[in-house]
């Protein structure tokens, strides 16, 4: 009965829903896929054999290299560190949690030029606490950390403060203890949510620029990172140079997204049963 | 196994929760403890399940003092009024989870939750996940988890009160046949007179973090302590300085020796009984339970006056 309900619409909500749908994939064409599109074939203009070419560049695969090594670190640290936040944040009082709550955004607010700005002359070579990072990979790690901090804590902390704190201590009664309620009760749930805000962090390490050209320095096969190397390469005018980097870098962030989609399948698959 | 609270106290801020309790729960009883919402009895349940740390005051458990223990040591089986289902695993998994975690050998396990699943009915529904369960078999998983580690203590914090009506009254009964084939020394917490008064052998009435009495159901009804555990427990009314219960009433179309003068305000069928919602000369409502037959003798309507006359009466000091 109300499966038939359920199935059948009115008139009216078929043309809006025509009319949404077809909007929406307008909007997905023009600022998403177009563009796409068009990288992969200015990519690809000169065939595929100057693609691979250029696209394994000795020049290229080193800022590729590097691009991914510090994303990979930036995510791992971000998974721990994020998700530990969070759980402070949620779990525990104290004095002045409104602002350290407010401040975990600015990253998210601050124009990333300005954070490697500031960054450069906090840990630059006139850095006033005498700690000079300047020019090296360590700056680039942790230029990343900053403006990807904001991630893993704002996915995680909604998951937190939705889980039931019963189930918690059912465990307990029965016999968990406090790491074994973590492991077995609580990671579970906000796995999900872990992994969402992980991906999101190494997407964006892969991909920033701005927060990296200051402080980077931008040294080949030192600090240079892929997107500092497509810009490079476009000032220089090498084209296919730059789009054959940034088709690499599309085909990581796709691989990661299904990756992380396939995880997030397998940890979730109670919520579709 | 029994359960000894002795002068246990709870502040929550300015709000005083527990206030010098002092209760013997009996080996082997299935107790209630009944009061209305913020009268303390989930808190101090959750006090005896270790969940929540009293101020001051002590609890044994089967004779061994057990204030200091985690929940962790108690051997206390808890179940929740929401049930507190791991949604992210199937049922047997949940059932399993308390014997997993003192390391059982596993077809140990396996046998003593399929064991559990007869036992709660949840025969075929072992691979299911919470989600695909109502809440009548929720809470049934709920006790099979609770009670598979074979804990000394069984405490349920409002069991059924998250349940339909008819889901409910079927646990009622469930929870009563349990107990008699397990014989774990349950507590419940209620704010349903009738829940406890149908399931428990003894009830605990409590009251703004106090205990008001302790009794079998039907000594509270009849022998109530005071004026709270009268008018708590069934119904009760003002007639002067005494309490009636509704059915101690009789009214007649007639003035009489110590009747009363009320009007009928309402007249409800309730099958074999008739309710009905009278007004006092006073001004003061009060309701009267009659069977079908004294009504219609009387002719019950709605402006109709009528004298009543208490057969019944309970004085308070």
């Amino acid at each position: 009965m109300s499966l038939t309900r359920s199935k059948r619409t009115r008139p009216s909500e078929g043309a809006a829903g025509a009319l949404s749908l077809g909007f929406t994939t307008a909007f997905l064409s023009v600022i998403v896929i177009l563009p796409i599109a068009a990288l992969v074939w200015a990519s690809r203009k000169d065939g595929l054999h100057q693609f691979w070419a250029v696209a394994t560049a000795p020049e290229a695969v080193s800022a590729l290299k590097l691009s991914l090594g510090t994303a990979v670190i930036v995510a791992v640290v971000n998974a721990v560190l994020g998700t530990i936040t969070a759980w402070v944040l949620v779990r525990d009082e104290f004095r002045g949690k409104r602002v350290v709550n407010s401040v975990i955004d600015l990253p998210f607010a601050l124009p990333t030029i300005v954070a490697g700005l500031t960054l450069l002359a906090l840990y630059g070579p006139a850095s006033p606490v005498g700690v000079n990072v300047g020019f090296t990979r360590t700056a680039i790690v942790l230029a990343l950390l900053f403006v990807t901090l904001p991630f893993v804590v704002r996915t995680v902390q909604p998951v937190l403060l939705e889980l039931d704190r019963e189930t918690e201590e059912a465990a307990r009664s029965l016999g968990a203890s406090e790491l074994r309620v973590f492991r077995s009760i609580v990671l579970p749930n906000i796995l999900p949510g872990i992994l969402s805000g992980t991906v999101l962090a190494f997407a964006r390490a892969v991909g920033e620029i701005g927060a990296l050209v200051l402080i980077s320095g931008n040294l080949p096969f030192k600090t240079e990172v892929a997107s500092v190397y497509v810009f490079n390469r476009i000032q220089s005018g090498d084209e296919t140079g730059a789009a054959a980097v940034a088709v690499v870098m599309l085909l990581i962030s796709f691989a990661m997204l299904l990756a992380i989609g396939g995880i997030r399948f397998l940890v979730t698959r109670h919520e579709r049963a | 196994m029994s359960i000894e609270i002795r002068n246990i106290s709870k502040r929550f801020g300015d709000f005083q929760a527990l206030d010098d309790v002092s209760v013997d729960v009996d080996g082997g009883s299935l107790t209630a403890l009944l009061g209305p919402s913020g009268s303390g009895k989930s808190t101090l349940l959750r006090i005896v399940a270790g969940l929540e740390w009293p101020d001051s005051g002590e609890i044994s458990l089967a004779g061994e003092d057990a204030s200091g223990l985690t929940p962790q040591k108690r051997g206390v089986g808890f179940v929740f009024q929401h049930y507190a289902a791991f949604k992210h695993m199937t049922v047997r998994e949940n059932i399993a989870f308390g014997l997993k975690v003192r390391k059982r050998p596993k077809d140990e396990i396996a046998r003593r939750v399929q064991e559990l699943l007869a036992l709660v009915q949840l025969q075929g529904f072992g691979d299911r996940f919470p989600a695909q369960l109502s809440g009548g078999q929720r809470q049934r998983m709920a006790l099979a988890r609770a009670l598979a580690p074979e804990p000394k203590v069984l405490l349920l914090d409002e069991p059924f009160g998250a349940l339909d009506a008819r889901v409910r009254a079927e646990l009622r009964v469930w929870l009563r046949r349990l107990h008699e084939e397990t014989h774990t020394t349950t507590v419940f917490v209620t704010h349903d007179q009738e829940e406890a008064m149908e399931v428990a052998d003894n009830v605990v009435v409590m009251n703004k973090g106090r205990i008001e009495q302790v009794a079998g159901p039907r000594e509270l009804y009849d022998a109530p302590a005071n004026e709270f555990v009268m008018s708590f427990v069934g119904q009760a009314s003002r007639f002067g300085a005494a309490w009636v219960r509704p059915h101690d009433l009789r009214l007649s179309p007639t003035p009489g020796d110590g009747s009363r003068e009320a009007m009928v305000d309402r007249v409800a069928h309730l099958g074999f009984e008739v309710r009905a919602e009278l007004v006092r000369d006073d001004g003061e409502p009060f309701a009267v339970q009659l069977t079908r037959n004294e009504a219609e003798q009387l002719e019950l309507a709605r402006g109709q006056i009528v004298y009543v006359r208490p057969t019944r009466e309970t004085t308070f000091a």
